[in-house]
């Protein structure tokens, strides 16, 4: 026992006086990364937070307005005059071809999902992959550009069902990518046990698949949606725009309407100082449909890590 | 369920019926809804070909390219200014984005106590989901005016009385230019470069960070010589994808880009990109040759992300260890 405390407390001096410098020099770098690591954090998310806290503090002011909900935009010189002027027609419009994009890209996203992670061996499988991270890789502005060429040249007119088309572009890659995801966890074994019962192979899969993975498909739907809902670049040349309330409720889908990301983009460039507190207004519209989009699936997916536990 | 399948089984005779024809008819459903998604990619090729295929019939598909002029007034279209101004911001804006967008990666992956990278990466991830136009508003009425008064102006003064000969590369300070575009561009791609980087790294098994320690290294030489090099892949991946982003990130650039179409761009003075251009011409085009240029440069476009895309697909399936996609 001694002789080993007596060997090993001179080497630790030894240890102690040999290497400071070196050892001195490496903890320290350590700090300094700390404190890169720490400031890089605070330069990402500050100006981030700043863009938001910028757009509520501009824009609330506009939100709370009653009139900003019910009126219709019509042409500046309501608003210079100041008489009643809003966005009512937008948000109407947004839900309109938001909903639609969602009618349209659940069903055939959430079908590609199953094909791409129930059967497995199907030959076009790997085309399927390859293309759909393709089309998920694209600009949405080309997708807009499909949608015009698509339904808009041949109806003639710009409308909320193009509109609703092209952002169903932009969730449909989202979806099926998120979709396959899911299922793919859901262990064989259940697939299994419904098969040895005896069910066919579709029921397998609606009955037992997609319940248990149901949150899951909730979700990537919610941030597909939540990315979708703040595109304007296949909106602008789709949907156009409109500064009215739509004549008849069909008109919604067969017209020109409004959606929120155009409307602001065309607030922001116009000239008059009304519009532009109107296009702040917008924004925290905007910005509120997202988050909450995104909390909502956050919240979701919380839930399920849970019940996993 | 169970009991429906009991007696399915009872029922044998018709139960072979209802299941094949059952999963045949799902089976078609389900691949042909994976069809149509196939079709879209390929169809959003072919229309936007066949839609700017005049342009590409006068000028070339290589003159087309590199056409410096883009004159609605006199037909004469070229895309090359546009794809000029399309990489040079993308380019800078991954540059000034990538080392601030790591250290969030490896800060919350790493070194922040659990409560703290929980939060921070919800904060990251939803920033991701800022939509483009509300980043615009932002940039044309705060940004703007704060980097005209405290940036541009001072430095072209300066430049302008201790290094005229700058002053071609600096331009007209106009506010709305390609620096502006560049910073946006950086501020919109960075939650996303983080995220994926920050993906990658956590894949990292804990075996290889515990050698290193184990060997007496630091916290950081553990993250310079055992992390990092694992996770390599796929953070270049993951920055090239955020590089196709950046390609195709349309309205915030829209906004602030100061749409000019000619070369040479300035730093200060008004660029343009592809998506920006066909944002601002699409609806006042009237020529019909000027619709199909504009087609004709969202093909190339299309083109362009195609490759970066097929690059990091294939990045992200040779580099990542384990074969584990991100």
């Amino acid at each position: 026992m001694a002789v080993t405390t007596s060997s090993t407390t001179p080497r630790r001096t030894r240890l102690a006086e040999v290497t400071p410098a070196n050892l001195r020099r490496r903890y320290l770098r350590d700090r300094v990364m700390i404190g890169l690591l720490v400031l890089a954090t605070l330069v990402v998310l500050i100006p981030l937070l700043v863009i938001v806290w910028y757009v509520v503090s501009n824009g609330i002011q506009a939100v709370l307005e009653p009139t900003f909900w019910t009126s219709d935009l019509g042409s500046p010189a309501r608003a210079l005059g100041g008489r009643d002027t809003g966005l009512g027609h937008t948000v109407l419009g947004t839900l309109v071809v938001d909903g639609l994009a969602l009618l349209i890209a659940v069903p055939i996203g959430i079908g590609a999902g199953i094909m791409l992670s129930e059967y497995p061996d199907h030959p076009l499988n790997p085309a399927l992959r390859i293309l759909n991270d393709t089309l998920n890789g694209m600009p949405a502005i080309l997708k807009g550009l499909l949608a015009f060429a698509l339904i808009v040249k041949p109806m003639g007119t710009f409308s909320g069902l193009s509109g609703g088309v092209a952002l169903a572009f932009v969730m449909l890659p989202i979806v099926a990518r998120a979709t396959e995801g899911v299922l793919r966890i859901i262990p064989w074994s259940i697939r299994e046990a419904g098969l040895a019962l005896g069910l066919p192979r579709w029921r397998v899969v609606l009955n037992t698949v997609l319940p248990a993975a149901r949150v899951g498909v909730v979700t990537g739907v919610l941030i597909a949606f939540a990315r979708a809902a703040g595109e304007a670049a296949p909106l602008l040349f789709t949907a156009f725009g409109n500064n009215f309330f739509s004549s008849a409720p069909l008109r919604y889908l067969t017209g020109p309407v409004d959606t929120l990301p155009a409307r602001l983009y065309s607030l922001a460039i116009s000239p008059y100082r009304e519009w532009h507190a109107m296009g702040w207004g917008a924004g925290v519209v905007l910005l509120g449909f997202v988050i909450v989009t995104f909390v909502v699936s956050r919240l979701a997916t919380r839930q399920r890590h849970q019940a996993d536990m | 369920m169970q009991r429906s399948a009991t007696s399915a089984i009872i029922r044998a005779p018709t139960k072979a019926i209802y299941r094949r024809l059952g999963d045949n008819a799902f089976q078609t459903v389900v691949v042909g809804l994976g069809i149509t998604i196939m079709l879209l990619a390929v169809v959003l090729a072919w229309v936007l070909l066949r839609d700017g295929w005049e342009p590409l019939r006068i000028f070339g598909f290589l003159g087309f390219l590199t056409g410096t002029t883009w004159d609605p007034v006199q037909n004469d279209y070229g895309t090359w200014p546009f794809i000029v101004g399309t990489l040079i911001t993308s380019i800078a804006g991954l540059a000034l984005s990538f080392f601030p967008a790591l250290g969030v990666a490896i800060f919350t992956a790493e070194y922040a106590p659990r409560w703290l990278a929980s939060i921070i990466d919800t904060i990251v991830d939803l920033l991701a989901a800022i939509p483009s136009v509300v980043v615009g508003i932002w940039g044309i009425f705060v940004l703007v005016p704060f980097l005209q008064n405290n940036v541009y102006l001072p430095i072209y003064f300066w430049t302008f009385e201790q290094a005229p000969q700058l002053l071609p590369i600096l331009g007209p300070p106009a506010g709305y230019n390609l620096v502006t575009a560049t910073i946006v561009l950086a501020l919109m791609i960075v939650p996303y470069t983080a995220a994926l980087a920050r993906d990658s790294i956590r894949l990292v098994p804990r075996s290889q960070r515990e050698a290193a320690r184990a060997l007496g290294a630091t916290r950081w030489e553990v993250m310079r010589m055992a992390v990092i090099p694992y996770a390599r892949g796929g953070i270049v991946a993951g920055a090239i994808l955020s590089f196709g982003r950046a390609i195709g990130e349309t309205m915030a650039v829209a906004m602030l880009v100061g749409n000019s179409n000619t070369l040479p761009f300035t730093l200060f003075g008004p660029a343009a990109t592809m998506p920006s251009v066909i944002v601002n011409e699409f609806r006042e085009a009237v020529e019909n040759l000027h619709l199909a240029s504009l087609m004709t440069v969202g093909f190339y476009l299309f083109l362009i992300s195609l490759v970066v895309n097929l690059i990091a697909a294939w990045m992200q399936r040779r580099y990542t260890v384990g074969g584990r996609a991100l």
